[in-house]
């Protein structure tokens, strides 16, 4: 609260943490008396408490060794202990997509998964997608094609796209395939169907559709 | 969500004895549905054990000629194998309609059969629900049902199986491989696999505790066309309102042979022996299609929002016997 009162307008984020902080001290929400933390339930038989293990993962190149609580998503870990808040959390049931990287090079939703089962893996997220300062070309035809509006869902509508250009150059059909057995054509409806893990709200989709088969041009 | 333990066995028996011998552990694999239900506190186990590192991620050639799929395998590399593309294309169809590419790239063949229903009360945990709390009733039943099945129902529960790949692999007459901690290795016909509700919602499978699911089997393809149509709310990344996989053996005009498995009409993929014989030497048309979707809604009933089920399945049917004769 410091920098509100040194006259410095407060970030989003500082205005976030600081609503969680006031959700855990149990005066955020309604319904719950004081002295009840409405985010930590009474123990229950068999409750351990919490539980911490250790989690060595490379990410975007670089090696990392957190100790993290079991119940922290990947995505989480990404945002909240190393920084990388470029992956989204949107719905955080795997319905929307903001939160989508990529596992050695497959792209996952981050929030329907554990940190610690992913110790050992690489993952990729947005900030790992440009290479020596240049942009991917996801990235730049997003760019070309004003693939967005608010841009929420861009950094998980990119991750998707780049993992699903390489599903596409290993050959996988999509339902909307007439011929399961060959490679289809990257058509406006096979990108539409193999994008549909990916929620635009601002409904960007005829702008996100061009881009992706722009750069599809480009890597395939 | 609630705190929980967490390890990583490094054999089948090892993960079968740790769930065995540990009230209140699951197994995880892709974790699509468990941590989903988890973060809504619907599951609340307090020790996990992650078996995604198991080495059940193949998928072999039978000496039958069939395939045996690992229990890992994820979704959307079965759907990619080129012998199910070429062999069981209902299989890699259904696979494709279920889900998005994230999700596929990480749920698993065992998973997938596993997963819960995605009925509105059973993830309500301020509802009644005797799948989630056994005797507290059904919120559904009088309730938003739309989704809900019509066929195989109790008055204890009207939830739908919501998997199209076990649609599939119920058409294709799979088997269930499994492991428990004694060492004994029981297979299980899908069509034995999944329980109806009855009294006890509560118990989906035919699985005990720490029984690990480490294959599904599939014998030869039969002859026929093999289709898979799932009509749904969107045409992308939804549930199944009503699911048809079908393998219809047909020439000049009349059907040898039909095989028909039903989704998100009931608690457990759906089969129908009697649809199945009234096909069996028929005229490929209209009234035969007919007669066959009679026998399948024969015994069913509407909760009031999903009535349109029943006549829905029939007409998809009729579609897919269509779409399949007309090919033959």
């Amino acid at each position: 609260m410091s920098e509100i009162d040194g006259g410095r307008r407060p970030t989003r984020r500082q205005v976030l943490g600081t609503s969680a902080a006031l959700a855990v001290l149990g005066y955020a929400r309604p319904g719950f008396p004081a002295d009840v933390n409405p985010l930590s339930p009474p123990m229950s038989a068999g409750d351990p408490g919490i539980v911490n293990a250790a989690v060595n993962l490379t990410i975007n190149g670089t090696a990392q060794s957190l100790t993290v609580d079991t119940r922290t998503t990947l995505l989480d870990l990404l945002r909240e202990h190393i920084g990388l808040t470029g992956s989204k959390k949107g719905c955080d049931h795997g319905q929307c997509g903001a939160c989508t990287v990529l596992l050695d090079g497959r792209r996952i939703n981050s929030c329907l998964s554990l940190a610690v089962m992913h110790d050992g893996d690489k993952i990729t997220t947005i900030e790992g997608l440009a290479k020596g300062g240049n942009l991917h070309p996801l990235q730049a035809a997003f760019v070309e094609h004003d693939g967005f509006q608010c841009g929420y869902c861009t950094p998980g509508q990119i991750c998707s796209a780049a993992g699903m250009l390489n599903e596409h150059k290993a050959g996988w059909p999509s339902v909307v395939s007439d011929d399961l057995a060959s490679r289809p054509q990257l058509t406006d409806g096979e990108v539409r169907e193999r994008m549909s893990g990916n929620i635009c709200r601002c409904s960007a989709y005829p702008n996100i559709v061009a881009a992706i088969r722009d750069a599809a041009g480009e890597t395939l | 969500m609630r705190a929980f333990t967490y390890e990583r066995p490094d054999s089948v028996a090892a993960a079968a004895s740790a769930v065995a011998n540990k009230q209140g552990a699951k197994f995880i694999a892709g974790g699509t549905n468990l941590l989903d239900l988890m973060k809504l506190e619907v599951e609340t186990p307090t020790h996990l054990v992650d078996v995604n590192r198991l080495p059940l991620g193949a998928v072999a050639d039978t000496p039958e000629g069939g395939l045996r799929i690992g229990a890992l395998v994820r979704n959307s590399d079965l759907a990619a194998d080129m012998r199910v593309r070429q062999r069981y294309p209902v299989l890699a169809r259904a696979l494709l309609a279920g889900a998005s590419g994230q999700l596929r790239n990480k749920a698993t063949t065992a998973g997938n059969l596993l997963q819960r229903t995605r009925c509105y009360y059973f993830y309500d945990t301020s509802k009644p629900c005797n799948k989630r709390e056994p005797g507290s009733g059904c919120s559904a039943i009088g309730g938003f049902n739309r989704i809900h099945a019509v066929l195989g129902t109790s008055d204890k529960c009207i939830a739908a199986h919501p998997s199209d790949m076990a649609v599939a692999m119920q058409v294709l007459d799979a088997t269930v491989e499994t492991a428990l901690p004694d060492g004994s290795t029981p297979s299980i016909p899908l069509a034995e696999f999944y329980r109806l509700p009855g009294d006890n919602p509560q118990v989906e499978t035919a699985l005990r505790p720490g029984q690990i699911i480490t294959a599904v089997t599939l014998p030869p393809a039969p002859p026929g066309t093999q289709l898979y149509r799932k009509v749904r709310d969107r045409a992308s990344y939804a549930f199944a309102l009503v699911s048809v996989a079908a393998i219809v053996d047909a020439a000049a005009g009349k059907i040898n042979s039909a095989r028909l498995a039903f989704g998100g009409v009931a608690p457990r993929p759906w089969r129908v022996p009697d649809a199945e014989h009234a096909l069996e030497g028929a005229a490929a048309n209209p009234t035969a299609f007919a007669q066959a979707g009679n026998a399948v809604s024969a015994g069913g009933r509407g909760y009031g929002h999903n009535d349109f089920k029943l006549p829905l399945v029939k007409r998809t049917l009729a579609a897919v016997l269509n779409a399949a004769t007309r090919q033959a």
